[in-house]
């Protein structure tokens, strides 16, 4: 092993990357799993809904709280941020750093408007007097869509810790394996969305 | 023995790039069409509920749900690039098995709870009140 003397400190990350690439599989096959983990908290959340939503103890029903427009958009801020991240990882895979961290860029900012309005709307509903200790039905609500608006603030953080990172080292290996990671936790989060949208407002507006 | 494979590995890191157990990423085409479908799979739902158009509300929830479904199915096709090849088939164990043990979750709850609902309504106070 002489040969490892002559290697540049610059050749000694590569080596341990290129001796990394098959647990790379591992850690994506890993983050699937701990998805599916989390999918099991939002479905216990989601049966819970199912099992108290309508249990409004003479308070507001979902019929006259939730304000469909504002879902709506909400809607399409995540559907949008979901896409630019599709945006950012085609960059990626391309190495244009700067075209990367600007669809990361707008991606975050998609998030945060589905942030803000999420926070209005439980601030609004809670002004009304239709805060979580209202009802067994606003509790689950809250609870639901609570840990989903979690998720979304944890992967904004996850997003801005990557971008200063990918604008530090660039897009190596590692750094595609972090991006591929949040791409599938952000995309995850969308799916759920699918579920809180249609299962909570649209058919919590029908009843 | 770091030199060869170091240097066969950046030969076909590229490769690796393609085929990553298929856990990998869509191309430009696979984004458009899923954002397409999936804004179509969520302007129906919302024109459903928001424009009253079927006649009974029973019928409406059908569709909703129906079209979410659809809708999680594009999502993990387009967007989370699932296929059963994926990290030789073991993505698409996990997701069977979790799908299973939510199907579980959800149904079970529902019955037990409305079980439970059926038999345990008798007094409660809003049903007092309206008895006679």
């Amino acid at each position: 092993m002489a040969h490892a003397q002559t290697l540049t400190e610059a050749d000694n990350t590569r080596f341990h990357l290129t001796e990394d690439h098959h647990p790379e599989n591992g850690t994506l096959l890993g983050f699937w799993i701990y998805l599916m983990s989390d999918c099991l908290i939002f479905a216990v959340l989601f049966a819970c809904y199912a099992v108290l939503g309508r249990n409004y103890a003479a308070g507001p029903s979902g019929a006259d709280l939730f304000d469909l427009p504002i879902v709506a958009v909400n809607t399409a801020l995540l559907l949008f941020s979901s896409i630019t991240y599709g945006f950012a990882m085609l960059s990626a895979q391309a190495k244009k750093v700067t075209p990367t961290l600007v669809w990361l860029a707008i991606t975050g900012l998609f998030g945060l408007g589905f942030l803000s309005l999420e926070l209005y709307e439980f601030h609004h509903l809670i002004h009304e007097g239709a805060g979580p200790q209202r009802s067994a039905f606003l509790s689950s609500f809250f609870v639901l869509v609570g840990t989903h608006g979690l998720h979304v603030t944890f992967g904004i953080i996850w997003l801005v810790t990557l971008m200063v990172q990918v604008s530090q080292r660039g897009l190596g290996v590692e750094m595609k394996r972090r991006l591929m990671c949040l791409s599938m936790f952000w995309h995850f989060l969308d799916v759920i969305w699918i579920g809180v949208f249609s299962f909570v407002y649209l058919l919590g507006v029908l009843k | 023995m770091s030199a060869a494979s170091h240097d066969a590995h950046d030969a076909h890191d590229h490769g690796h790039d393609h085929h990553d157990g298929g856990a990998a990423h869509g191309t430009l085409k696979d984004y458009v069409i899923g954002f397409v479908l999936a804004v179509i799979l969520t302007a129906i739902p919302f024109w459903l509920v928001m424009a009253d158009v079927l006649p009974t509300h029973q019928m409406t929830a059908v569709a909703v749900m129906g079209l979410a479904a659809i809708q999680v199915v594009v999502h993990m096709i387009y967007f989370l690039h699932m296929n059963p090849r994926s990290e030789g088939g073991w993505t698409m164990l996990a997701l069977v098995f979790t799908l299973i043990v939510v199907v579980i979750a959800l149904a079970g709850s529902l019955w037990v709870m409305h079980n439970l609902d059926t038999h345990m309504m008798a007094p409660m106070p809003h049903d007092m009140r309206q008895a006679p």
